[in-house]
């Protein structure tokens, strides 16, 4: 009982670290963003560039699979045709944002998380604020940054494959016809539906950057803790993703 | 210095390329653009029914889109659907006693309003109204009749 009740407070009280962690971050980054975008860049390649070849493999293939799984469904009810549509929407507004984002917790927010927590586990951290130099603008703002910049771009580009793996299993594959394909996809989605999938992936982004930055910076400071923490950060980001998803999906449909 | 190089170039490339997926997905993906006109004219229409007609619907005549629907709302007076939509100004010569009907394209596809021409000598200006008006075909209805009719075979 008593563990129950230490326990219950520890989470409020990670959660409240987490937040005011957060505040500190956010308000740094208009700092960061106009007087060190050197550092920016630098991260939004590390985890944008870097990531680009999983994700426009991963799209493909779940472009793919929707084409294949769509066939076999709309065939029943002689609606093909439709597939484009299909495809779209789920790309564009669901599939895009969430795997992207599960994808980037793998690939760049584990990277991130363990960067960190090793440069705290080897003193670097200490270091730099003995040398008057805060480490949450140098170190952890421009990943941060550069995580929210890359993922709506990521996001697109696995969008636009993914349609594109559609187009090739569909068209080329089973013969839907072209035409029928792109014009439904063009009449159906909306800019309203675009505009969800590009919000969706922002949140995602700052979800997905703040966590891994933040188990990075509180990994406890030994080969284990690092290793902990990379694996806290795909645990959570995958928690926050989902129910983050359902919730806009809610307000927005 | 190459290091850095580099990087920047890669950045660039994967921003560039993020960008174009982007403005791919926002321009090739959604309608929209291929009714576009600087100047227009409103052009109201009463409906009956209006079935599923939706804001921004095109209308268009022999098949080609002319104009969009800008307004749908409820006549609380005469109990009807009123229907505003604008048309390209280049297409000024449309003889006021067409007719409006919503049609939908496809099976299951969305709706529209196809316009036809009448043979009058005077045009539909800005702020006239389509009387003659052919209210949407609800597969609902057409299937309650069809019922109603194989029913009443029966009962011969």
């Amino acid at each position: 009982m008593r563990d129950l009740y230490n326990n219950s407070v520890e989470f409020v009280r990670t959660f409240g670290a987490f937040q005011l962690f957060s505040l500190r971050v956010i308000r740094y980054s208009p700092l960061v963003l106009l007087s060190r975008f050197d550092l920016v860049v630098k991260q939004i390649f590390n985890t944008g560039a870097l990531s680009l070849v999983i994700i426009m493999v991963c799209g493909l293939f779940v472009g793919g699979v929707l084409g294949l799984q769509g066939y076999s469904n709309l065939a029943r009810f002689n609606a093909e045709d439709s597939i484009g549509v299909f495809a779209a929407f789920g790309l564009i507004k669901e599939l895009g944002p969430v795997i992207t984002a599960l994808l980037f917790a793998g690939r760049a927010g584990t990277s991130l998380a363990s960067e960190i927590g090793l440069m705290k586990a080897t003193d670097q951290l200490s270091a730099m604020e003995m040398m008057a130099v805060n480490p949450v603008p140098r170190v952890l703002v421009p990943r941060f940054l550069g995580g929210i910049i890359a993922m709506p771009l990521l996001v697109a580009v696995f969008s636009t494959i993914g349609l594109f793996g559609t187009h090739l299993v569909a068209v080329e594959l089973l013969s839907v016809d072209v035409g029928a394909f792109w014009q439904q996809i063009q009449i159906t989605v909306d800019m309203h539906d675009i505009n969800e999938g590009i919000f969706k992936s922002f949140v995602f982004g700052v979800a997905a950057s703040m966590i891994a930055v933040w188990e990075g910076y509180n990994a406890v400071p030994t080969a284990e803790g690092v290793g902990r923490a990379t694996t806290r950060t795909v645990v959570i980001t995958a928690i926050a993703v989902l129910v983050f998803d359902f919730m806009i999906t809610a307000l927005m449909i | 210095m190459q290091q850095t190089r580099s990087v920047e170039i890669g950045t660039g490339l994967f921003v560039l390329l993020g960008m174009g997926a982007l403005f791919f997905l926002t321009t090739q993906t959604t309608g929209g653009d291929d009714f576009s006109a600087n100047e227009t004219y409103l052009v109201e229409a009463r409906f009956e029914n209006i079935g599923s007609l939706r804001n921004r619907a095109p209308v268009a005549m022999s098949g080609v889109t002319i104009g969009r629907v800008i307004g749908i709302r409820f006549d609380p007076v005469s109990l009807e659907a009123v229907v505003q939509f604008v048309i390209d100004s280049q297409f000024n010569q449309i003889p006021d006693d067409s007719d409006a009907s919503i049609l939908t394209s496809g099976i299951l596809g969305s709706q529209y309003i196809g316009l036809r021409a009448g043979g009058s000598d005077t045009y539909l200006e800005d702020g006239s109204e389509v009387l003659f008006t052919q209210s949407a075909i609800l597969l609902e209805n057409l299937i309650g009749k069809f019922l109603v009719n194989a029913g009443s075979k029966d009962e011969d």
